[in-house]
């Protein structure tokens, strides 16, 4: 595909043209190309290893991409200095899947921490943001916690209403459902979807949770062996013709995605004595 | 709250026993008055051999230190070392036909410079030099000579 | 060929040092230049300053206490030979000032403090609490790193003091308390002898140079582990032994430069 102008885009905010990224000696990424459309949820997905973590990284610079493009509302951010990669991440909102909240900071010092760092308000103004942004997730009793006392669910909240402390355009989730019970799954999913849609926030998320991904997502993507196999809404990724999706949408064991690890003949392999 | 304010409080005690331990090192363990870089005067003595004396060895008067020795040198022209030593101010009533020695403390103990006070009414005063010394007594020449004596002894 | 091979390992690992060395170089670089940022955000310091300086001051106490007891015992029998037991606060003192003070402070600086900076560093990069801060436009380097650096710094000094400070009362206390060695000589030969920018200053260098050399290794090991609880543990060894190492060899070269004539 084409590179793109380096300038804001109407539709999309997120705009990647021939990503290529390895790892050490692991190439990651071969050529990826997606969009990622302002104000909707987009679900990138894909089996484990297929590098969808590393493309958030990549978004949020935290890994750096051996060739191609990545425009972040029109910012390249590969060629980014210092300072213009900060005011970026200000404006960028991002979950982690251990929900990477500071264990020496209560909740509350915890949704505190980017409005400490990032503003000059006063701290009757800091506590009254702290505590609609808790009373968001449903958390303002949870404030004297420490990390260490919450429950995985809801450290991923107080991560979701510390990554909305600054008031982003986008919030990045990384594995939001892993490892949850159905009824914060449940919570989570609702969570996104109201701030994606009451707050008019960019939503991209990386799992490999079939189901929950359709429910919540505008847009899919699927990632496999460093590539983009297919795109395109819940409901035509349901019906895709395409094995490769079929397999994992619908979690055949055996397809595109082999069962056995590549092995010799088994036959052969008995005989040898 | 008041686990921080506990904790920097703590903080501020440890830094205070440090620096009491610091200043208990500098005013108790060292002598910061007996310092040489204090208030003082310099003089000067030749000897033909000074033994085991040593930079900052003390001076003094009667068993009484009054002062350390800053530097020793050797003068090549004349084959003697040149030992200069600071003096408290206070001590300015050095006879000039004063005799330094080179003293031990005991069999092992340390070297040092004893003055040995004339009856002159004039002082010494910075940068003079005594005028007689006796140099340090080196055991093995004192041992050699009584072996020597002994044998030419019959 | 097994000459080759060793030929090889030692290329490879004399490769690694060099890398080690380069990028823990350009690390202390970024920690001083984050050193300013401090300003503003003092309270994190005093954070430090109580888990670095505060919570090792036990173990630093106890052992002075200990190392200056049995120092004034076994140099009092030796002494005792050659009647010359009067100057045991003057060879207490300096053997503790000089060397024992800050070496024997470094090592258990490593163990205790050295060891907790690079655990903590390390688990909270594996919980991806530094990738969080860097996400949010925040610095760990400046956040994370550079107080704990300087609360290292700051009280690898007073810690080394405090344990020559109680080492001498211990020695006081069985020397003269229990042995019986005269007051007075015992303070006034350490005063006559220990001088205070010859041997306490120097000293007092010392430890700081092993401040910084602890606390350098202790933040480098924390913040480059790999983010596993395996790699945690090993970075966490790596800082004790690295530490011990560039603690001896360096006090190998500090005593030449400042004693060496």
């Amino acid at each position: 595909m084409d590179l793109l102008t380096e300038k804001p885009d109407q539709e999309y905010l997120v705009q990647i043209r021939n990503l290529n990224c390895s790892i050490g000696k692991r190439v990651i990424h071969k050529g990826i190309n997606l969009d990622i459309p302002r104000g909707k949820v987009t679900t990138i997905m894909g089996p484990s290893g297929c590098g969808k973590t590393t493309l958030l990284r990549l978004i949020g610079r935290q890994v750096r991409a051996d060739s191609g493009q990545i425009l972040v509302d029109g910012v390249n951010v590969s060629r980014l200095d210092l300072d213009g990669l900060y005011a970026l991440r200000k404006r960028m909102g991002m979950m982690f899947q251990s929900g990477a909240l500071f264990t020496h900071l209560t909740v509350f010092d915890n949704v505190a921490f980017p409005l400490h760092e990032h503003t000059r308000l006063s701290e009757s103004m800091i506590r009254h943001i702290v505590l609609m942004k808790l009373q968001a997730v449903g958390l303002r009793g949870a404030r004297d916690l420490f990390p260490g006392e919450l429950s995985g669910g809801m450290a991923r909240r107080v991560a979701l209403a510390r990554a909305i402390a600054l008031d982003p355009m986008m919030i990045m989730y990384d594995e939001p459902f892993t490892g949850q019970d159905p009824i914060t799954v449940g919570i989570i999913m609702q969570l996104i979807r109201l701030l994606n849609d009451t707050l008019g926030i960019t939503s991209i998320i990386v799992s490999h949770d079939v189901q929950e991904v359709c429910t919540i997502s505008d847009q899919l993507y699927m990632l496999s062996e460093g590539k983009v196999i297919s795109h395109g809404t819940p409901d035509e990724m349901q019906h895709s013709s395409s094995d490769a999706v079929q397999q994992f949408m619908h979690a055949f064991p055996d397809g595109p995605v082999a069962f056995h690890y590549p092995a010799p003949d088994y036959y052969e392999d008995l005989i040898q004595a | 709250m008041h686990d921080t304010r506990n904790r920097e409080i703590a903080v501020g005690i440890f830094v205070a026993i440090g620096l009491a331990a610091l200043l208990m090192l500098s005013l108790q363990v060292s002598n910061i008055s007996n310092f040489t870089g204090g208030e003082g005067y310099t003089l000067s003595a030749r000897f033909d051999n000074i033994g085991g004396l040593k930079v900052k060895s003390p001076v003094r008067i009667g068993g009484v230190r009054i002062g350390r020795i800053t530097d020793i040198s050797y003068d090549e022209k004349i084959y003697e070392a040149v030992v200069t030593m600071r003096i408290q101010q206070q001590q300015n009533r050095i006879p000039d036909d004063t005799i330094a020695n080179i003293y031990t403390a005991g069999l092992l103990g340390e070297q040092y410079i004893g003055l040995e006070p004339g009856g002159s009414e004039t002082f010494l005063t910075n940068g003079d030099e005594f005028s007689e010394t006796t140099s340090a007594i080196v055991l093995e020449r004192l041992i050699g000579e009584a072996i020597f004596s002994k044998k030419n002894d019959p | 060929m097994k000459i080759l091979d060793s030929f090889q390992r030692l290329g490879q690992n004399s490769e690694r040092l060099f890398a080690h060395t380069g990028a823990s170089s350009l690390f202390l670089l970024r920690i001083l230049a984050g050193i300013p940022s401090l300003c503003g955000h003092m309270r994190l310091l005093l954070q430090q300053m109580y888990s670095v300086g505060v919570q090792t001051l036990t173990i630093i106490s106890v052992s002075g206490l200990a190392v200056g007891m049995v120092l004034g015992l076994q140099m009092y029998n030796i002494l005792v030979d050659i009647s010359a037991e009067n100057t045991l606060g003057h060879v207490v003192a300096l053997s503790l000032v000089r060397e024992l003070g800050p070496v024997l402070t470094g090592l258990l600086f490593a163990g205790r403090a050295g060891s907790a900076l690079t655990a903590e560093i390390g688990l909270m990069k594996a919980t991806d609490q530094l990738a969080g801060m860097e996400m949010m436009a925040v610095d760990p380097v400046k956040r994370v790193i550079v107080p704990r650096f300087v609360a290292g710094v700051i009280s690898m000094p007073l810690l080394a003091a405090i344990f020559s400070a109680v080492g001498i009362l211990g020695s006081y206390l069985v020397g003269v308390d229990l042995l019986g060695v005269d007051e007075g000589a015992f303070w006034s030969r350490m005063q006559a002898h220990v001088d205070l920018y010859g041997d306490v200053l120097n000293g007092v260098i010392k430890s700081l140079v092993f401040g910084i050399l602890v606390a350098w290794i202790a933040v480098y090991e924390g913040y480059h582990a790999e983010a596993t609880t395996e790699g945690v543990s090993q970075a966490t060894t790596r800082t004790v032994v690295h530490s011990a190492f560039a603690i001896l060899g360096m006090d190998f070269i500090l005593t030449g430069l400042m004693f060496g004539d």
